[in-house]
């Protein structure tokens, strides 16, 4: 049977002669008329993804920095280069730089908390086999509720005479503060809210770290005579939790960064900026005051700042993939 | 709990005492604003105003707060309109998400990795920073102050765009193939093949985007002035300012109204949403 | 070094039984392989040798200790993981030095930064180095030491579990199946490093395994587990050729031993496939047995004749060095595996009819209710009448 053996042959022989073969498997499905079908098929049904991408990510990221870069503002039918003015103007801007040290501020304050009091809740709940969804659930409660909503709650707890705190701290004997009008106050009582609502975050995250820790690990190291809870967190628990620390810092810090509900409802900034964040002055610069440029500037930095952390964050993930 | 855990719960070694202790001590700190707030909406002005530790009022002042809140404010209005929102939001989300993510991840084409790159790129991008030009777009639209200001800018989610990718690459090729040759076009094999099979992580982002959004405050307080188009969140704090403190029975009481929803359905479905939005921070 | 007996071990999770009053005693440097299938209680039994689960009757001795409160760490065993479960994050001289380094040093001085500036730690710590660096050469892994788990081939991992264990030359080496996740050209390599390690270190070893090829070449006795229950502790060979249980002669043996089932005509005669065969054993007329005959015990007979049964090929399968035949005997049901050599391949077709024939001392009996009847078998057929012609 010569016919299709030898087609065959000759196509691996045509094939094996040299790198490229200008003959292909009838097999492969890779014939020109199917290609073009094909990637016709899939741009169709990635238009409306293409269309929507385009117009509400890039066209928006380029307005940002084309903005920032020139002098357009509201109702301008012209615009102009002014390279970096606007950035020149926000750096100065004594309020900026009171901004961004606030935020850094609250980031240095939220942060660790947050952080480590998650792996403490996370730690308890998973050391013990009873009650976990119910512990679990009420943790992660405040991260579900609408900060909006729950910031009038914590206005009323934080209350200077008829604040649940206030009330507690005099009886026992401890003094009072003016929480979120007293400009040395504010920005630690807007922290504690922060902590309050990102804990359960970070417990859940962690909880997930946890359970991937393999069991027999532990039971290796019972063998191997780290029985002891501590021994067990030191050599075990907290090393494997190491790539999902770093993982929780950076994604507390980025919602940390953007905390915005609490200072609009609760300060507006006050008293006299003393809780005035970033995102808040990017709003408040871009939408209230129509400062384009300078809000466009704000923009920018605030950008530069979440790609940094994200990137890092995104690196984070690769190592811990290849961690194990 | 049942009566087997209560009495397990009964014979406890002192370092589960102390387990318990610390979470029990921890979970009423959590609860400690929730409580409050419900403490609140149910007493009468004169309550409010002398402090006291109590939690249950002398006199019960509930029915009183929660229908000045309802009426007093359009709370009613505020909460469909969250709901119309988020739903909308979902289902155009879905719609345009799914088959971008399918073209994704089952065929080959030119351009596809620039593709994957701009949904990357659009990971990346914070939404507040996109607000200005958002907000000059909807100008430019004229649809500023209205239901689809508040929809537009979240058509799509490369979120959503990811996750489905992700879901849909672990569906073998081979289903694929036996759908085509029986001979269903492309966009039917989105809806009736990739996304029921994908249920999911359908969930799963389902759940991240209406808390999401549901919560947001940030865009609706630029898109939209109306108060019969404001949806909770900026509804709450407009009632907020209006009130300026005094009332603050109604308002906790509208809080309360405000907060519920998202509790009660992450109550009933906890290991759904706990999944979900954790997958939302991993993207 | 040291014995090791299970007295009456009873562990239930809840309702559930898992071990049934398991007794067992395992001599000082003996090689004892627990065998059975998955769910069967064997890995079970291991954690509760080494003190990972509590057993809720019955006592373990350890060197002639009663060790049942005893935390791992108190109990000198040492074990090796199937997922070898070495720590991801530690170097291999790191996994390796872990045990010295729990048992060598107090807490204090297992500080990060204060224990470095205690007196003893230096030179504990050089002496830790040096084991752990002649174990490692020991195990061909002297040049991993720097390397983590994660960098490491399977039957290097498996290694530097091994080395973990051994570093502390405990009296006692438990492993629950630790090749199990290798390949099958590297289990085999790896069966005989384990027995050459046993010979090397002269240990104790107690060995959880379902493959029967690694019970029988690795132990000086196989310790058969069904249902939580132990079935029968005997060195490998006693195991496949006298076991004690119809269910240990099904487990071991590839392929599966054949069980044919007859009933005694009268004392003497057994009716069986199609044949009436003469046995000598203690049984009653009408009483139910099983025939245990493994296929190697079969072999091709000419004709029927005196110990032979006859039946129509089914299937053939061709082994290379042997074939087995797959034969449908008379009466219902009763399928035969017989291994013959490969030169009969061209003489058997399927639906030819066969004859096989029986070596008597290799016919295994067993009651009803699975229990060993021993006793002399020895087949005959009294005449060359077919059944039909006897039974009138």
């Amino acid at each position: 049977m010569r016919g299709p053996r030898a087609i065959s042959g000759a196509h691996h022989e045509l094939s094996s002669r040299g790198g490229a073969s200008r003959f292909r498997c009838p097999t492969a499905s890779k014939a020109p008329g199917r290609g073009l079908r094909e990637t016709l098929a899939a741009w169709i049904l990635a238009g409306p993804s293409v269309f929507f991408l385009l117009m509400l990510y890039c066209l928006p990221v380029i307005g940002v920095f084309v903005i920032a870069f020139t002098d357009w503002r509201f109702g301008a039918a012209t615009l102009s280069f002014v390279g970096l003015d606007n950035f020149r103007e926000v750096i100065a801007d004594e309020g900026f730089r009171s901004s961004l040290r606030n935020t850094a501020i609250y980031l240095l304050i939220v942060v660790p908390s947050t952080v480590s009091l998650g792996l403490l809740i996370a730690l308890l709940i998973e050391g013990g086999k009873s009650c976990r969804s119910f512990y679990r659930a009420i943790h992660f409660l405040p991260f579900m509720a609408t900060m909006s909503a729950m910031a009038i709650a914590w206005e009323a707890l934080l209350h200077p005479t008829i604040g649940l705190v206030n009330q507690t701290l005099s009886a026992i004997g401890m003094p009072a503060a003016n929480w979120l009008r007293d400009e040395h106050t504010v920005l630690p009582a807007l922290a504690a809210i922060g902590i309050w609502q990102n804990l359960g975050f970070a417990m859940v995250l962690f909880l997930a770290g946890l359970k991937s820790i393999p069991k027999d690990i532990y039971d290796a190291a019972d063998v191997d005579g780290a029985d002891l809870w501590l021994d067990r967190l030191r050599t075990v628990t907290l090393p494997m939790l190491g790539p999902v620390s770093m993982f929780v810092v950076i994604v507390v810090a980025l919602r940390a960064f953007a905390s915005f509900d609490t200072v609009k409802v609760l300060t507006q900034g006050g008293p006299g900026h003393a809780s005035e964040m970033l995102l808040y002055t990017l709003y408040r610069e871009s939408f209230e005051y129509l400062r384009t440029g300078y809000g466009a500037a704000i923009a920018v930095v605030f950008l530069a700042i979440v790609v940094t952390l994200t990137l890092v964050q995104a690196h984070l993930m690769d190592r811990k993939v290849h961690y194990q | 709990m049942s009566t087997r855990a209560l009495r397990a719960c009964l014979l406890l070694s002192p370092a589960a005492l102390f387990r318990h202790t610390v979470l029990l001590a921890t979970g009423a700190l959590i609860l400690v604003p929730f409580v409050w707030m419900v403490s609140l909406s149910i007493k009468p002005p004169g309550e409010i105003f002398r402090t006291s530790f109590s939690f249950w009022p002398v006199q019960f002042y509930g029915v009183e707060n929660y229908t000045k809140a309802v009426t007093k404010a359009p709370l009613p209005r505020y909460l469909g309109n969250g709901v119309m929102i988020c739903a909308l939001i979902l289902a155009l989300q879905i719609l345009v998400c799914a088959p971008c993510a399918y073209a994704l991840a089952k065929h080959r084409f030119a351009g596809r990795d620039t593709l994957f790159g701009l949904v990357l790129i659009g990971l990346l991008l914070p939404h507040q920073v996109l607000s200005l030009p958002l907000f000059i777009l909807g100008y430019q639209l004229g649809i500023l102050n209205t239901y689809a200001a508040l929809v537009f800018p979240y058509v799509v989610s490369p979120f959503g765009i990811f996750l489905f990718r992700q879901f849909f690459k672990t569906i073998p090729d081979d289903v694929v193939h036996a759908a085509r040759l029986d001979g269903l076009s492309e966009i039917a094999i989105v809806w009736k093949m990739m996304v029921p099979m994908a249920l999911p992580a359908v969930i799963a982002f389902a759940i991240f985007s209406i808390v999401s959004h549901w919560n947001d405050l940030f865009w609706p307080l630029i898109a939209v002035h109306d108060q019969s188009l404001m949806p909770p969140p900026l509804g709450i704090m407009v009632f907020k300012s209006e009130e300026a403190g005094t009332d603050y029975g109604p308002l906790m009481a509208a809080a309360t109204l405000v907060v519920l929803p998202l509790i009660v359905a992450f109550l009933g479905a906890q290991r759904w949403f706990v999944e979900g939005l954790a997958e939302g921070a991993i993207k | 070094m040291a014995s090791v007996s299970i007295d009456g071990i009873v562990k239930n999770y809840g309702p559930t039984p898992v071990l049934r009053n398991v007794s067992l005693s395992i001599a000082d440097g003996e090689f004892l392989t627990l065998l059975g299938p998955s769910g069967c209680g064997k890995s079970t039994l291991l954690r509760v040798l080494a003190g990972l689960e509590m057993q809720d009757a019955g006592s373990i001795l350890i060197g002639g200790q009663v060790v049942d409160g005893l935390r791992p760490k108190r109990r000198d065993v040492a074990m090796v993981f199937q997922s070898y479960a070495l720590y991801p994050h530690m170097t291999v001289a790191a996994n390796i030095a872990l045990p010295l380094r729990m048992r060598r040093l107090t807490a204090i001085q297992r500080l990060p930064l204060l224990g470095r500036l205690l007196p003893g730690r230096a030179r504990i710590a050089a002496e830790t180095d040096m084991e752990v660096t002649r174990t490692a050469k020991s195990l061909d892994i002297g040049h991993l030491l720097t390397r983590k788990p994660g960098q490491l081939s399977g039957g290097q991992r498996q290694r530097v579990a091994v080395g973990r264990a051994m570093v502390r030359h405990p009296a006692v080496f438990l492993m629950d199946e630790p090749l199990s996740n290798l390949d099958s050209k590297l289990r085999v390599q790896m069966r005989a490093e384990i027995k050459e390690l046993h010979q090397r270190l002269g240990g104790t070893f107690v060995y959880v395994t379902h493959d029967q090829a690694e019970a029988m070449t690795l132990s000086d006795r196989v310790a058969v587990m069904l249902d939580g229950e132990l079935l029968q502790v005997a060195p490998p060979q006693d195991i496949y050729d006298d076991p004690s249980d119809r269910r240990v002669a099904e487990f071991i043996g590839s392929p599966k031993i054949n069980i044919l089932e007859g009933v005694m005509r009268e004392r003497g005669l057994i009716d069986v496939a199609g044949s009436t065969l003469k046995i000598d054993a203690a049984a009653l007329p009408g009483m139910h047995l099983s025939l245990g005959i493994r296929p190697e015990a079969l072999h091709l007979a000419d004709q029927a004749g005196q110990s032979t049964l006859t039946g129509s090929v089914r299937m053939i399968e061709h082994m290379g060095s042997d074939l087995f035949v797959h034969l449908d005997l008379a009466g219902p049901d009763q399928p035969l595996v017989a291994r013959l050599p490969a030169e009969y391949g061209p003489r058997i077709i399927p639906g030819q009819t066969l004859h096989v024939g029986i070596r008597p001392e290799r016919v295994l009996l067993f009651t009803p209710d699975g229990r060993r009847l021993r006793g002399q078998v020895e087949l005959s057929r009294p005449s060359v009448t077919p059944l039909r012609e006897a039974a009138r």
